[in-house]
């Protein structure tokens, strides 16, 4: 049986990451139960004049198709969404996402911490952030607010990751509630997966 | 921390309107309630409270304050791909039945996207026979277009965009350096008239061939980019063209049947109906 305990329905997952996440990601995306109902939002930084390419290499060998919203879009079940290159990621109340241009945070667009935070602000404690790999401390503040809102939040375990600046500054701003390899965060997933499946 | 609350954005949002001519009510939350937070940040105000009252006292202030709530970030050729297809497609196709161009920058920020388009029209031969306006709401954003002179730090991107726009010159012919400042040449914009104006408050004032309206309404929810769209489209000519951010969609908006997609990655639009 697993170890993991869920006591409520879950709105979103946000998952932030920087450099080294791409075969964590590309991990998690192939290891998803196809019927996976909680919206997966990736806030991952990347080249910023690159519109294209970025969305097909994830995909291929992802379980579901992968989308990058545009703004005002509605927020489905069922589905995984992508930050677009060179535009920050927000969701708005009413279950939408909104983009941004402003500036830079932590020098990215998109910006973890932007994600992170507005989603908090949404969803409350139906939110979950995972934040994997990546060289500096952009989603860590992101993550201290899905805390302080009651969501829960996993970081990938700094001794796996390629570069560890990003969860280890989650780690230290927050009490992090799991801190997990690729393949926990994947049985964490799976029991969620279980858990809303006996809900519904 | 210091939590902004919806119903304090509401009430600063009122305030505004009733005592200016500006209405914010209906922007996106999301990014209104960050400006706000970085608004308090810049001028250390510990609470919106503080804000508001420097609001209704302040008008120097105010004008200040919509500086710095707006989000003027923006590169020369942004999406180098949209130019390309502008530059082979859409104005050739519209110089095929008409002399002369009219084209409206509506939310030019500081007019990086004006001199895009003026240098693209140059090494077309085709400058001379467009009438350019440039607005945007923001009062010192358009004196910084105006001015035309832009940080050396820009141009490392802007000049990449160029590049892949495949201009037919050096980005840097186009501009002399003084002190350590990139100083546009004011040639390519001398027929370009720029304006304040609000897409919100403000009325319909022209007819044009051609609308740029990029990454400006993401800052509205969608009940703003219905009624800002309803004005775009009064201000196009029929069979002319709409162009918006590269993530922005006309689908879910009321008047989509009144446009066609020409260039879906592009996000390229033609009016069809009055
Ligand atoms: C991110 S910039 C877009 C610049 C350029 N079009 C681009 O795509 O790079 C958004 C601009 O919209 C302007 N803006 C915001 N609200 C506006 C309004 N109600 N009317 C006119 N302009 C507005 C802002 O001042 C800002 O300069």
């Amino acid at each position: 049986m697993t170890k993991y305990k869920f006591d409520r329905t879950y709105k979103a997952i946000v998952i932030g990451g920087s450099a080294g996440s791409f075969q964590g990601i590309v991990k998690i995306l192939s290891a998803l139960p196809v019927d996976f109902k909680i919206p997966i939002i990736m806030c991952l930084h990347r080249l910023k004049h690159v519109r294209n390419g970025f969305v097909e290499a994830l995909s291929i060998k992802s379980i579901k198709p992968i989308e990058e919203p545009y703004d005002k879009q509605n927020i489905k079940f069922g589905k995984v969404y992508l930050a677009p290159a060179n535009y920050h990621l927000a969701i708005e109340l009413g279950n939408t996402f909104s983009l941004s241009t402003e500036e830079m945070n932590q020098n990215s667009r998109p910006s973890i911490d932007i994600t992170l935070d507005s989603a908090s602000y949404v969803f409350k404690e139906k939110l979950i952030g995972i934040l994997l790999s990546g060289a500096n401390k952009d989603g860590a503040w992101g993550m201290k607010r899905i805390k302080d809102h009651g969501g829960i939040t996993l970081v990938q375990e700094p001794k796996e990751c390629m570069i560890d600046t990003m969860p280890s500054a989650a780690i230290e701003q927050t009490k992090i509630d799991h801190i997990l390899t690729i393949n926990e965060i994947i049985e964490f997933l799976n029991a969620l997966h279980v858990h809303i499946k006996t809900l519904n | 921390m210091y939590e902004i609350e919806i119903s304090d954005i509401r009430k600063l949002s009122e305030i505004v309107k009733e005592k200016y001519d500006y209405d914010f009510t209906n922007y996106a939350i999301s990014s209104f309630k960050r400006r706000i937070k970085r608004v308090l940040e810049l001028y250390k105000f510990k609470s919106i409270a503080i804000l508001i009252d420097k609001i209704k006292e302040d008008s120097v202030f105010f004008e200040e304050f919509v500086s710095e709530i707006t989000v003027n970030v923006t590169e020369m050729f942004r999406d180098p791909s949209f130019w390309r297809e502008l530059r082979d497609h859409i104005i050739p196709n519209i110089l095929l039945n008409h002399d002369n161009i009219s084209i409206w920058h509506a939310g030019c920020s500081s007019g990086e996207e004006v001199f895009s388009m003026a240098i693209l029209l140059r090494e077309m031969n085709m400058l001379h026979k467009a009438k350019i306006i440039a607005t945007d709401i923001d009062k010192s954003i358009v004196e910084k277009a105006k001015k035309g002179v832009y940080s050396m730090k820009s141009m490392d991107l802007n000049t990449k965009n160029y590049i892949r726009f495949q201009g037919e010159q050096d980005l840097k012919d186009y501009y002399t350096v003084e002190n350590q400042k990139i100083v546009m040449d004011p040639t390519l914009v001398e027929g370009v008239s720029y304006r304040v104006h609000d897409l919100v408050n403000g009325g319909v004032f022209n007819k044009f061939d051609l609308i740029l309206c990029r990454n400006v309404m993401i800052y509205f929810n969608q009940k703003l980019q219905n009624m800002v769209l309803k004005k775009l489209h009064e201000s196009i000519f029929k069979y002319s063209y709409l162009i918006i951010g590269s993530k922005e969609s006309l689908i879910w908006c009321d008047i989509a049947s009144k446009f066609i997609v020409v260039n879906n990655d592009e996000k390229i639009y033609k009016k069809i109906k009055d």
